[in-house]
C-alpha cells in the first residue's frame, strides 16, 4: 500500500487516539455493557488500520516490526489460559471465577437488578476481556499488516 | 489407578498453553523449542494414559468448567469422558507425538518453525477437546479449531501451489461441514433448550427438525471424515502436506469419525429403535445407509488407488478404503444393534479404527523418508532404493502388510472381525470386503517393486539412509504394529470392548449428568 | 406472521451463500458465499433467543421488562469470532493463489490431477 494525501494523513494522525481510546473503553466495560475482548480489540485493531492505509505498509513496517508483534499476541493468549489455570489453582475449577467475592481486584458483587454499572465487579472477567483485546488488537492488526506487503512486494515482483 | 478429576481439563490445557508459549521459547533457541514441544506432548500423553487407566477401570468421568458441580439450568461447559473418547484421546495423541519427533530433522530446512509447532499444538488440544467434550457447541468449536489449524498446516509449504489449492479446498469443505454442524444444533437447542449431549439425548423425540437436524450432522461429519462421494478434498490434503502434517491429519480426520459415532449412538440413542417410515426402525436405515457409503468407499478408494503414480496420493487413497472398512463394521453394528454379530462388527471397526491410524501413518512416515532422501514423490521415477535404505525398507513392508490385512500383524486382527459379522448380514458385502482388500495388497505390491526393488538408479547412488529421529519414530509406529498384532486379544479386551460398550450403553452415559430427571 | 419473517431471512441468506459456493467460480465469491451461510446461521441462533416485546439483556441502568435469552447471542459471539479467523486464513490462502496461479477462476486453479 501506498503513502495516502497529506489531509488524510493529518486527520488519521487526529483521529486515532479517539478511535485507539474508544477500543480500550469497549474493553474495559465488556463485564458491564456490551462489547469486551474481541469486540473492542477489534475496534482498536481497525485504528492501526487505519494508520496503515494512511501512511503506507513500507512506513508502517518500518516503525513495526512483525516479529515484537507476536510476542504481545502470544502474551495475551497466555495471560488467558493461565487465568484459567489460576482457577484451577485457587479456586475450585479450571476456569472458576476465583476473584469475586474476594474483595481484590474486581472482587465486589454487584446489587442484583436494574442500577448503575460498577467497574469495580466481575472477578477474572475483566482481567480475561484484557487478555482477548491484546490478542486480538495485535493479532488482526498483524494479519492487516502481512496481507499489505504480501501484496506490495507482489506487485514489485511483477515488474 | 484414580486421579484428580481435573486431569480431564488438563488435558486440554496443557497443549493450549503450550502452544502460545512456543514462540516465546523459540525466540531463544531453536533446539530448546523442539525440545520443549516435544516434553508438552510426552507430559500430555502421559496424562492421557493416566485418564485412560482411571476412566477403564471407575467408569465415566466428568468434569465442570467454572465451578464445582453442575447446578440446573445447565449453561456450563461439561467434560464427559467415557472409555470411547479416551480411545480416541489414545490415537490422537500417539499419533501426534509420534509426528513431532518426526518432524525435529524432517523440517529442519524450513523457516517458520515456531508457527509450525504453534498449530500442531493448537490441533492436538482441538482433537483431544473434540473428543473429550460432553457439550454440542464446545464440540463445534474445537472442530473450527482442530480445521482452522489444520488447513494452515497443510497449505505450510505457501512456495508450492499445489498445497495452496489443496489448503483452500480443505478450508472451504470444513467451514462448511462445521457451519452445517452449527445450524444442526441450534435446530436441537431451539426445541430442546438444552447444549450438553447427555440433556438433549435424554429428551430427544425425534420430530421432523430432529430428522433434519440428524442427516446434517451426519452428512458434516462424513464429509469431514472423507467418506466417498464427499472425499476429494482427502487425497490433495494428504497428498500436498507435508509428510509430518499427513499422520497428524489422520488422527484430525478419525476425531470427525467420533463425531459421526458419538451423534448416532448417544445424541440419538434413544430413538435408535422407533419405528419410522416405512415400518423400518430407525437404526436399520442410518445403518444401512452407512454400509453402503462404506462398500463405496472402498471399491472407489481401491480403484483410485490403483491408478495413481504419486506415493502419497496412492496411500492417501488407501486411506479412503480403509476408512470404508472402518464404516462398514459401524455400519454393520448399527443395522443389527443387539445382537452378537452387531456386537463384533462394532468390535471391529472401532479396532480398525486405531489400526487404520496407525498403519496408514505408519506409511506417511515412510513416503515422508523417500522425500527427504530424494526430493521424489513420483512413483515412475523411483526404483532401487531398498539397496540404501534398508530400515526404511523393512518398516514399509511392515506398513503395507498391516494395511492390507495380512495374518501377522494388526490389520488382519480388526479386519477379520469385520469379514465374519458382515458376512452375516449380507454374504456380498463381506466378499466384496476381501476381494478389496487382496486389491490393496496387489497395490501395495506393485509399490513396493517400483519403489524398492529393481536396479539402483544412477541419480539415487549417493542416497542415504534418513536420520535417527525419523528411524525411531517410524520405529515406534512399527512396534506398536507388531505387538498389537501379535495379541490382539489384550487390545480388543481392554481398550476395544469397553469402547464398545461405551457406545451402546448410552443411558449410562446420561445418568452421569441428568440424576432422576431434570 | 411477522415473526417468521427472520426465518425466511435465514433460509435466504443460506440458499445464497449454497448458490454462490457452489456456482461461482471466483475464488473471492466463493468467500462471500461462506459468509452469507455463516450469517445466516448467526441470524438463525440470535432469532431463537428472541421473545416478544422484549429487550436487550443488559443490567446496567436498564428501563424493566421482559429480556431476550443472552446464551444464543453468546453462542452467536463465539461462532462470529471463529468466522473471523476462518475468513482471514481464507482470503490469506487466496492470495498465494493469486501469486503462484495468477488468475483467480477455479476453472484454471487445478494444479491437482484427478
Amino acid at each position: 500500500m501506498t503513502e495516502m494525501s497529506k489531509i488524510v494523513r493529518t486527520i488519521t494522525s487526529i483521529a486515532f487516539p479517539f478511535a485507539m481510546i474508544y477500543g480500550l473503553y469497549v474493553i474495559a466495560h465488556g463485564h458491564l455493557t456490551p462489547g469486551g475482548g474481541f469486540q473492542g480489540g477489534a475496534i482498536a485493531a481497525s485504528a492501526c488500520a487505519m494508520i496503515l492505509v494512511a501512511f503506507g505498509s513500507k512506513w508502517t513496517l518500518n516503525k513495526i516490526k512483525e516479529k515484537g508483534l507476536s510476542v504481545f499476541e502470544s502474551l495475551g493468549a497466555i495471560g488467558f489460559i493461565a487465568l484459567a489455570l489460576l482457577g484451577l489453582v485457587f479456586g475450585v475449577a479450571f476456569f472458576n471465577n476465583f476473584l469475586t467475592g474476594s474483595n481484590f481486584l474486581f472482587g465486589t458483587i454487584p446489587a442484583t437488578g436494574s442500577g448503575l454499572a460498577d467497574i469495580n465487579t466481575g472477578g477474572v472477567i475483566p482481567l480475561m476481556n484484557f487478555a482477548v483485546g491484546l490478542k486480538v488488537i495485535v493479532g488482526l492488526f498483524v494479519i492487516v499488516l502481512v496481507m499489505a506487503y504480501a501484496s506490495t512486494s507482489f506487485k514489485e515482483d511483477k515488474k | 489407578m484414580n486421579v484428580p478429576d481435573y486431569t480431564v481439563a488438563l488435558v486440554v490445557a496443557v497443549p493450549l498453553l503450550g502452544a502460545f508459549l512456543t514462540p516465546l521459547v523459540g525466540r531463544i533457541n531453536d533446539k530448546l523449542r523442539n525440545i520443549f514441544v516435544i516434553i508438552v506432548l510426552v507430559l500430555n500423553a502421559f496424562l492421557v494414559f493416566l485418564l485412560a487407566s482411571d476412566v477403564l477401570t471407575t467408569g465415566i468421568k466428568t468434569y465442570v468448567f467454572g465451578a464445582k458441580d453442575l447446578t440446573y439450568p445447565i449453561v456450563r461447559i461439561l467434560f464427559e469422558v467415557d472409555a470411547m473418547s479416551i480411545f480416541m484421546a489414545i490415537i490422537s495423541s500417539i499419533l501426534v507425538t509420534v509426528a513431532v519427533i518426526y518432524s525435529w530433522s524432517f523440517m529442519k530446512e524450513n523457516t517458520g518453525l515456531d508457527k509450525y509447532y504453534t498449530l500442531i499444538l493448537l490441533l492436538t488440544a482441538g482433537m483431544l477437546g473434540m473428543v473429550l467434550t460432553g457439550d454440542m457447541f464446545n464440540f463445534f468449536v474445537f472442530l473450527e479449531i482442530s480445521s482452522i489449524a489444520s488447513c494452515a498446516l497443510i497449505a505450510f509449504w505457501t512456495n508450492k501451489g499445489e498445497s495452496v489449492e489443496a489448503g483452500f479446498k480443505y478450508i472451504v469443505i470444513s467451514a462448511m461441514g462445521a457451519l452445517f454442524v452449527l445450524f444442526a444444533v441450534a435446530l436441537l437447542y431451539g426445541q430442546y433448550n438444552a447444549l450438553n449431549i447427555a440433556i438433549l439425548s435424554n429428551v430427544i423425540q425425534y420430530t421432523f427438525l430432529d430428522k433434519i437436524a440428524l442427516v446434517l450432522l451426519i452428512v458434516a461429519l462424513a464429509m469431514k471424515a472423507g467418506i466417498v462421494p464427499m472425499h476429494m478434498w482427502l487425497p490433495d490434503s494428504y497428498g500436498s502436506a507435508p509428510s509430518s502434517i499427513s499422520i497428524i491429519l489422520v488422527s484430525a480426520t478419525l476425531a470427525s469419525l467420533y463425531g459421526v459415532l458419538r451423534v448416532i449412538f448417544t445424541l440419538y440413542g434413544n430413538v435408535l429403535s422407533v419405528i419410522a417410515n416405512f415400518d423400518i426402525p430407525v437404526n436399520v436405515i442410518i445403518g444401512w445407509f452407512i454400509v453402503a457409503l462404506a462398500i463405496i468407499s472402498i471399491l472407489i478408494g481401491v480403484i483410485m488407488a490403483l491408478i495413481q503414480t504419486d506415493f502419497k496420493r496412492l496411500i492417501a487413497y488407501g486411506a479412503v478404503a480403509e476408512l470404508g472398512y472402518m464404516f462398514l463394521g459401524i455400519g454393520t453394528g448399527i443395522v443389527a444393534l443387539g445382537t452378537a454379530y452387531g456386537k463384533t462388527a462394532l468390535d471391529g471397526g472401532i479396532f480398525h479404527i486405531m489400526n487404520d491410524a496407525l498403519d496408514v501413518g505408519l506409511l506417511f512416515l515412510v513416503a515422508g523418508a523417500i522425500y527427504y532422501a530424494t526430493k521424489e514423490t513420483s512413483l515412475d521415477k523411483l526404483g532401487g532404493l531398498a539397496r540404501n535404505m534398508k530400515y526404511t525398507t523393512v518398516f514399509f513392508i511392515i506398513g503395507f502388510l498391516a494395511v492390507a490385512g495380512m495374518p501377522p500383524l494388526n490389520g488382519f486382527a480388526s479386519k477379520l472381525l469385520i469379514y465374519e459379522s458382515t458376512f452375516q448380514l449380507n454374504p456380498i458385502l463381506a466378499i466384496v470386503a476381501i476381494l478389496c482388500s487382496i486389491l490393496l495388497l496387489a497395490v501395495f505390491v506393485k509399490v513396493f517393486y517400483s519403489v524398492f526393488m529393481g536396479p539402483q538408479l544412477p541419480k539415487f547412488k549417493d542416497v542415504k539412509e534418513v536420520p535417527k529421529s525419523m528411524l525411531f519414530s517410524m520405529g515406534i509406529i512399527a512396534c506398536i504394529i507388531v505387538i498389537f498384532g501379535l495379541f490382539p486379544e489384550f487390545i480388543i479386551n481392554n481398550l476395544v470392548e469397553p469402547a464398545a460398550n461405551a457406545l451402546i450403553g448410552y443411558s449410562e452415559y446420561i445418568s452421569q449428568v441428568v440424576v432422576g430427571g431434570v | 406472521m411477522i415473526f417468521n419473517i427472520p426465518y425466511i431471512a435465514v433460509a435466504a441468506l443460506i440458499l445464497l451463500g449454497l448458490y454462490a459456493l457452489i456456482f461461482k467460480r471466483n475464488l473471492i465469491k466463493m468467500v462471500i458465499g461462506i459468509t452469507l451461510i455463516e450469517s445466516g446461521v448467526n441470524l438463525f441462533l440470535i432469532t431463537l433467543g428472541y421473545r416478544k416485546e422484549s429487550i436487550a439483556p443488559i443490567y446496567t441502568s436498564s428501563p424493566g421488562g421482559v429480556m431476550a435469552f443472552p446464551v444464543p447471542q453468546a453462542l452467536t459471539l463465539t461462532s462470529i469470532v471463529i468466522g473471523v479467523a476462518v475468513i482471514a486464513l481464507m482470503l490469506s490462502l487466496v492470495m498465494h493463489i493469486y501469486r503462484h496461479y495468477g488468475t483467480l477462476d477455479v476453472r484454471k486453479v487445478r494444479r491437482l490431477k484427478e
